[in-house]
């Protein structure tokens, strides 16, 4: 063990995580010939059949169908109805209003209606939310519960430390709203179709289109009627395209077109890759003598070790009934293969501090969702000609703070800002048909967003050190509670999530406790109240780019931690039907568009794209 | 003959959602959820829709009736094929308490009002499992019905129906003026896809109360409670027959 100097044992762990994608690499044979339960008798089936894997083009069943695909012009196209996008087409049309312009603006959202795949805590600072619509109240947005009290605490596994919120520590929450945010987004949803947006739930963003010059041209929705086994049925449709002067991404934490986008314009060359965690959360009608309207309470600590970063929280809502919103929260850069984020959460729910408030309640709900941890470290460049990002697609969550809802409410209404003059100019001259706005990004950077982030930036990082939670939390103390993050050091992340997992025979499996189904619950009931589901015959759409990687590789170095960190039960290594060995199951119509997959495994063999539209989880107020 | 076929669509709590009881026991909670079109409803205006296709039928209208939020499933449909549509506006307690009985009255006024050739129904919403509508809106126009619909043709002024019953199937022949309810294999509905969905924005709705039909919505049914279905108990294993009939003559089945 080397001791322990902050830099060097950061270094020594990255060192380390390299070498061990550098082995394995070198010698897969090793493992398929001496690891008899991994090795396949039979060859690997095929379990990907998605025409992102494998193009038409070259495929003799869709020889003579018609690809042609109806086009339509819009001034502006939002993909994405989240806070960031529903707040760039209500800024919009604000201005147009304002300045008695005509715009068409075009929101497209894969979720069957706005605020079904919305899921977050959510503690909402107003403050986005006061610019956009000073006048929210009396427009009856749900921002019915204002916190009351806030406490932090550190878990052990019998006890609860409390740990007192001094003023000016980000996690102070006065001011702020538990919100349901599935119903906030809905409501303001309710406000841009008042203003005229034209929003259209349950089509899916599934290609970005360039004009000849490279640019971006628009978007196009996803085809319709494919079988999963990806020949054409007989009511295949092609998607739609809709053009535009400038396309707004807005996708949320791991976008699948922003990842296209990062490629091909080379976004990411000078910043972090981001940096993730999973949130899990659920919702828990309680027994009114339990229940305190406006109580915030975070833990840290139990279950997990002072190495892997994560909490807890736990909300209760004002809304008519006693209603508590949970959830706990992992962050992706995790190294036990073992560790199932899942199973984590309900083993919390049983601790002493936790377990008396959910006695003789009622779950109703449950979902989960990867949000951003990468901070100011980790945002790529926004803009690009035809096109620019906004929200948690790029990433402007508040880590400490653990709020990204009105920063990326800020951004869209930025971008809406910096996009209307550009689009409603008389004679724009511009060196791309797609507009190229980068008066964005400037005006992001000097906003109180970039402020706010460059404050806590150093927070997350300073988790890496020999004490883990508790270095962090000294670091917290000193350097942004007394010095407000003014330290002139930016500290650096540990490089791709997916690149931390150490090989399974490097880690103790963990004895998760079984779920009691009073407090805790398995995995398959949890997924059955999120709502979500499906259309069966279509190719799956967690693609892999090599279908026998996840038995060669994932499973035999890691133990199959996808079947672990999946909080929907999508994959399974199962045994084949005949002969030896295993392979994947993917059991896609439970996957509740988490995109923790795609982030954190180890092989990036797994390329999760959208399905139909209208399919995912149908989640109410989560 | 007019050409013009009805098709009835409900808005229901999708399929795949969990439903969850109100607190106070009255009635499932909707409030947020997700609706979608009664997947019947879908079978019944596919089935319309592929009928003017073939040019046998002139028009197809959608009729839904419920709160404002009905009209998303009315576009729907639209953008499926449907020419225009019709809302009878119903809201509250009227909606609450509103069942087979009074849509098939609705259904029944509306035929005669629109002059209609056909009614199209789904066999049974999945929220109510009723299986009621079409029966009783025929009895009430005194048309010939075809329920259970697998196969429609139309043949001149009669109808050919083949119809899935518990013994097999069973092919009538109707005369028109007929109704006919959808079952599952009739045809797979195609999708409203993105273009059709814009071109139904254009595509009209026209508003109506159930007094303009002269309808009267009074419900003869109260709902005293509505309760969740008891929990499944687990299952017990015996290892030999004397066990077995040992625990039912426990249990006093024996």
């Amino acid at each position: 063990m080397f001791p322990a100097g902050r830099y060097s044992s950061k270094a020594h762990r990255c060192i380390r995580a390299l070498k061990t994608v550098q082995t394995e690499y070198a010698a897969p044979q090793l493992y398929t010939s001496l690891h008899r339960r991994t090795c396949s008798s039979v060859s690997t089936p095929r379990i990907t059949t998605h025409y992102t894997i494998h193009p038409r083009e070259k495929d003799s069943r869709w020889e003579g169908v018609e690809m042609e695909r109806f086009a339509d012009e819009a001034d502006v196209v939002i993909v994405g109805g989240g806070p960031a996008g529903l707040s760039a087409a209500i800024r919009l049309k604000q201005l147009a209003n304002e300045h008695e312009k005509e715009l068409r603006v075009c929101l497209v959202e894969k979720a069957s209606q706005i605020g079904a795949h919305t899921l977050s805590g959510a503690c909402l600072e107003p403050s986005a939310l006061d610019e956009l619509f000073p006048d929210w109240k009396e427009r009856g947005a749900p921002l019915n519960t204002p916190v009351t009290e806030d406490v932090f605490s550190i878990l052990t596994e019998k006890h609860r430390i409390p740990v007192p919120i001094l003023p000016g520590l980000p996690m102070v929450n006065h001011g702020n709203y538990i919100v349901r945010l599935g119903n906030f987004v809905r409501w303001l949803g309710e406000q841009a179709e008042e203003l005229g947006v034209e929003i259209y739930p349950g089509y899916a963003a599934a290609e970005v289109l360039f004009h000849e010059d490279g640019s971006v041209k628009g978007i196009a929705t996803n085809d319709v009627g494919i079988a999963k086994d990806g020949s054409p049925k007989d009511v295949f449709e092609r998607g739609m395209e809709l053009h535009a002067k400038v396309t707004v991404f807005g996708e949320g934490c791991h976008g699948h077109l922003a990842k296209q986008l990062y490629k091909h314009f080379n976004l990411r060359e000078n910043c972090e890759p981001q940096t993730y965690a999973i949130g899990l959360k659920e919702v828990w009608t309680i027994d009114e003598k339990k229940w305190r309207p406006g109580r915030v309470e975070h833990s840290v600590g139990w279950p997990l070790n002072r190495h892997t970063y994560g909490g807890s929280f736990l909300y209760h809502l004002n809304e008519g009934e006693p209603l508590v919103a949970l959830g706990f929260v992992v962050g992706l850069d995790y190294t036990n293969p073992y560790l199932s984020p899942f199973r984590e959460f309900q083993r919390w729910k049983h601790h002493p501090s936790v377990a008396p408030t959910l006695e003789g309640g009622n779950r109703i709900a449950y979902g989960a969702r990867a949000l951003n941890e990468g901070g100011v470290q980790s945002i790529p460049k926004l803009t690009f000609p035809g096109g620019l990002l906004i929200g948690c697609s790029p990433g402007f969550m508040n880590v400490p703070k653990i709020k990204g809802t009105h920063t990326a409410m800020k951004s869209g209404m930025l971008a809406a800002e910096t996009i209307f003059p550009k689009v409603t100019a008389e004679d724009l001259e511009s060196e791309t048909i797609g507009i190229h706005v980068p008066e964005y990004s400037d005006v992001l950077k000097s906003s109180w967003v970039w402020k706010e982030l460059h404050a806590v930036r150093n927070i997350r990082p300073s988790f890496h050190n020999y004490f883990g939670l508790y270095g962090g939390m000294v670091y917290t103390g000193i350097f942004y509670w007394i010095f407000r993050g003014k330290e002139p050091w930016t500290l650096k992340h540990c490089g791709l999530d997916a690149h931390q997992l150490k090989p399974a025979k490097e880690c103790t499996p963990i004895e998760y406790p079984k779920p009691d189904g009073k407090i805790s619950f398995d995995l398959l009931s949890s997924v059955a109240l999120s709502g979500t589901n499906h259309e069966g015959d279509q190719p799956p759409h967690l693609t892999l780019r090599d279908d026998s990687v996840p038995v060669n590789r994932n499973l035999a170095v890691f133990d199959g931690p996808e079947q672990r960190f999946c909080p929907a039960g999508v994959y399974e290594y199962v045994p084949v039907e005949t002969g030896d060995g295993m392979r994947l199951q993917i059991n896609a119509q439970n996957c509740v568009h988490c995109k923790t997959c795609d982030i954190k495994d180890p092989s990036q063999n797994i390329n999760w794209v959208v399905p139909e539209g209208g399919g995912g989880p149908a989640y109410n107020g989560m | 003959m007019s050409g013009r076929v009805l098709v009835g669509v409900k808005r229901v709590i999708d399929y795949a959602v969990k439903i969850r009881v109100k607190p106070d026991n009255s009635s499932v909670v909707t409030d947020g959820v997700k609706h979608s079109m009664n997947p019947f409803c879908e079978i019944a205006v596919e089935e319309a829709v592929k009928l003017k296709e073939k040019k046998l039928i002139k028009e197809v209208v959608a009729v839904s009736c419920g709160p404002q939020q009905a009209q998303e499933t009315i576009r729907t449909a639209l953008a499926m094929g449907a020419d225009r549509g019709i809302h009878v506006q119903v809201a509250g307690k009227d909606y609450e308490s509103m069942g087979p009985l009074q849509v098939s009255k609705i259904m029944a006024a509306l035929a005669k009002k629109e002059d209609a050739q056909l009614v199209i129904l789904g066999k049974q919403a999945i929220d109510d499992d009723c299986n009621q509508t079409g029966q009783m809106t025929a009895a009430l126009l005194d048309w010939p019905q075809g329920t259970f619909a697998s196969e429609v043709a139309l043949e001149g002024d009669k109808i050919k129906v083949v119809r899935e019953i518990d013994g097999g199937l069973e092919t009538i022949r109707i005369n028109t003026p007929a109704v006919i309810t959808a079952d599952l294999r009739l045809n797979t509905p195609r999708y409203a896809t993105l273009p059709n969905i814009m071109k139904a924005k254009k595509k009209k709705i026209a508003n109506m109360k159930p007094e303009d039909l002269g309808v009267d919505l009074t419900s003869r049914l109260e709902v005293l409670r509505v309760d969740e279905p008891p929990q499944r108990e687990a299952g017990v294993k015996v290892e030999t027959v004397e066990d077995l009939v040992g625990k039912l003559k426990d249990a006093g089945r024996v």
